[in-house]
């Protein structure tokens, strides 16, 4: 499966294309209309240009991710496959209680975390040894917070609380808990 | 002329404040309130930098969340909204040439939001009351955390904030259809027609209600929602607080955590892609005919997707549960992928509707509401294809509770996108509010202009 990296990477260079372009249309359009001339009739045919071409980018951006992106399917077919193997974690008072120390997985096996909190609403997120991060998820108190993942490259990873939960939660970190052979 | 002379009478002496009618004062005041609170969010804003770049040296942690529970509720509620209301309570009558419903539920508006204001940020400054904006349930009312006390007076001043904003619902619908003494009898069913669900024409055929009044209605109707959802989460909030007064631990779960969020989202998400978004776009509208002159470019369509947006903002709160496991597929995708989309269709065409009335009347001056205006669209530009792509299963995996959220979206789209149109409209006002004040100084007007895109995002 695809690195989250490599999307975010994408997702970013895409962004910052627009960003520069939509930067030069409005410095371009600022200068146009102080310039000396007349105003020219807008034909309605760019309006309805314009508009079709909003409906198919804001239509075809998530079916494109839903072809490329591949957590987006697994994740909404979640039910329907079996993983390889299944982790059950518990959060109470700020604190992560993990089935076991270190949680060892192979690359390219399937995995479901099974995350529940006694308490609070909580995150559950996976980050790199550079603090990137690889996914997260919310966990809701009373409800079943469930995330299957194909883990892309080995490496070392930690847990943090991706979502406030007052100021004790300021640290709710778990060095090293997954490791990916 | 001395500094305090210009505070006072203005540059050149030109503001002359008694000559001001109970209605440019009333409107100044919210604007004054609304600067003030701005300031407020801005220190804010910086002292949560210091403390991220050196933590601990300026302030404990308890009061960095204290500050980041109030931050965005200041700038929101102490800044745009007294903005946002002084300038529609001024608009709306002036729009519709008569005299606003009630100067005094006006007053009461800005002094309970003003005051309410205070309150919450108060409370949170003292106690370290910190649930942030989101209360997630159950934390506002875990009080192994928070202060009790702390938490119902913050309540309280979010209740005070709420109470003006219904106020100002009730001024804004009151005015639209109310007859004063001496005018015509108002057409039947015009707030119908301000709220996009009947047509009345004039004579002449332009509409009864103009697009940026049916804008200011439409919108007003999302504001009206809003407060009633915080409201009743409010008083939530207070039964479990006056519960631990009284010496009762009331059980969290008996609310449901995922069904709170979803309901306060949804009241949440009508600030953000409801009002936000149709008042700016109402604005953008106003402004940009009244720097041209010329008629709206396509006011059909404008007035239309004021009408979509409205409904749509009604079902798109789910893209803030994409990554609620619980949360049904239909919903993420339909509410939280599909629909939103829509923002992007309405936001877009409302940016060139108002581009292509200002390409028409070219040549233009850059004025500093024209180039705040342009500041304003190109915020929005910006910020609503990030939403947009945020709001898709496969990236928010990635992004959701990143700096790419409060950065290029929730930021760009406040400090670029709002304030710069509630600039513009400033600017524009200022010599109507103050009959003629002169502005103090363009260079500062540009050095504004250049420094209040906030680049750092």
């Amino acid at each position: 499966m695809v690195d989250t990296n490599a999307v975010l990477l994408g997702q970013t260079i895409a962004y910052t294309f627009y960003v520069i372009a939509i930067l030069l249309v409005m410095a371009w359009f600022g200068y146009q209309i102080t310039k000396k001339g007349k105003g020219n009739f807008v034909k309605p045919v760019y309006f309805y240009s314009f508009v079709s071409f909003l409906v198919v980018l804001g239509v075809s951006l998530h079916f494109v991710t839903h072809a490329t992106i591949p957590w987006k399917p697994i994740d909404l077919n979640r039910d329907k496959i079996t993983p390889d193997k299944v982790f059950e974690i518990n959060i109470k008072d700020h604190q992560f209680i993990l089935p076991e120390k270190e949680m060892a997985i192979n690359k390219e096996e399937m995995v479901l975390f099974k995350v529940t909190s006694e308490d609070l609403t909580y995150g559950f997120g996976l980050f790199r040894p550079d603090n990137s991060m690889i996914f997260q998820m919310q966990v809701v108190p009373g409800h079943t917070n469930d995330i299957l993942w194909k883990f892309a490259n080995p490496g070392t990873f930690t847990i943090r609380s991706t979502e406030y939960s007052g100021w004790k939660g300021y640290n709710m970190i778990v060095k090293d808990a997954v490791v990916v052979k | 002329m001395s500094f305090s002379d210009t505070l006072m009478n203005g540059a050149q002496g030109l503001f002359k404040h008694k000559t001001l009618t109970p209605m440019q004062k009333l409107t100044l005041r919210f604007v004054v309130v609304g600067l003030v609170y701005y300031l407020f969010a801005v220190a804010e804003g910086m002292l949560m930098r210091m403390h991220l770049v050196t933590p601990g040296t300026f302030m404990g942690d308890k009061q960095y969340f204290a500050i980041m529970t109030a931050h965005p509720l200041v700038g929101i509620f102490g800044s745009s909204y007294p903005i946002v209301f002084g300038a529609f309570l001024f608009l709306v009558p002036y729009l519709m040439k008569k005299p606003l419903w009630s100067i005094k539920l006006a007053n009461w508006t800005l002094w309970l939001i003003a005051i309410g204001t205070f309150v919450f940020w108060f409370a949170g400054f003292l106690s370290h009351y910190s649930p942030l904006y989101t209360l997630y349930w159950p934390l506002p009312a875990d009080f192994t955390q928070f202060s009790v006390v702390g938490g119902t007076f913050f309540v309280v001043g979010i209740a005070l904030v709420m109470v003006g904003t219904l106020f100002f619902v009730l001024n804004i619908f009151k005015t639209i259809v109310y007859k004063p003494k001496g005018h015509e009898q108002q057409p039947k069913g015009i707030l119908t027609a301000a709220l996009g669900f009947k047509k009345l024409k004039n004579a002449d055929g332009t509409n009864v209600v103009s697009t940026p009044v049916a804008a200011v209605a439409r919108g007003t109707v999302d504001t009206l929602l809003n407060a009633g959802i915080i409201t009743f989460t409010g008083v939530l909030l207070l039964v479990y607080m006056i519960g631990s007064l009284l010496g009762y631990n009331l059980k969290h779960s008996s609310v449901d955590a995922l069904l709170y969020k979803n309901w306060f989202w949804w009241g949440l998400d009508l600030i953000a892609d409801g009002l936000v978004l149709i008042y700016v776009a109402g604005t953008w509208y106003l402004l940009a005919t009244l720097i041209t002159g010329k008629k709206l470019f396509m006011e059909k369509w404008a007035r239309t997707a004021l009408l979509v947006e409205m409904i749509v903002s009604w079902f798109v709160w789910s893209h803030h549960l994409m990554s609620d496991q619980a949360q049904p597929a239909f919903l993420k995708i339909f509410s939280g992928e599909m629909l939103t989309a829509f923002e992007l269709i309405t936001q877009g065409l409302a940016f060139f509707i108002t581009l292509a009335t200002l390409w028409q009347a070219r040549p233009l001056q850059m004025s500093n509401p024209l180039k705040f205006l342009l500041g304003g669209l190109l915020g929005f530009a910006l910020a609503v294809p990030a939403g947009i792509m945020q709001a898709d299963l496969g990236l928010n995996r990635i992004l959701h509770n990143t700096q790419w959220i409060v950065g290029p979206h929730v930021h760009v789209a406040i400090l670029v996108g709002l304030t710069m149109t509630l600039y513009s409209a400033i600017y524009l006002l200022l010599p109507i509010l103050t009959n003629g004040a002169k502005l103090y100084s363009q260079k500062l007007a540009n050095f504004h202009f250049w420094g209040a895109p906030n680049w750092r995002n």
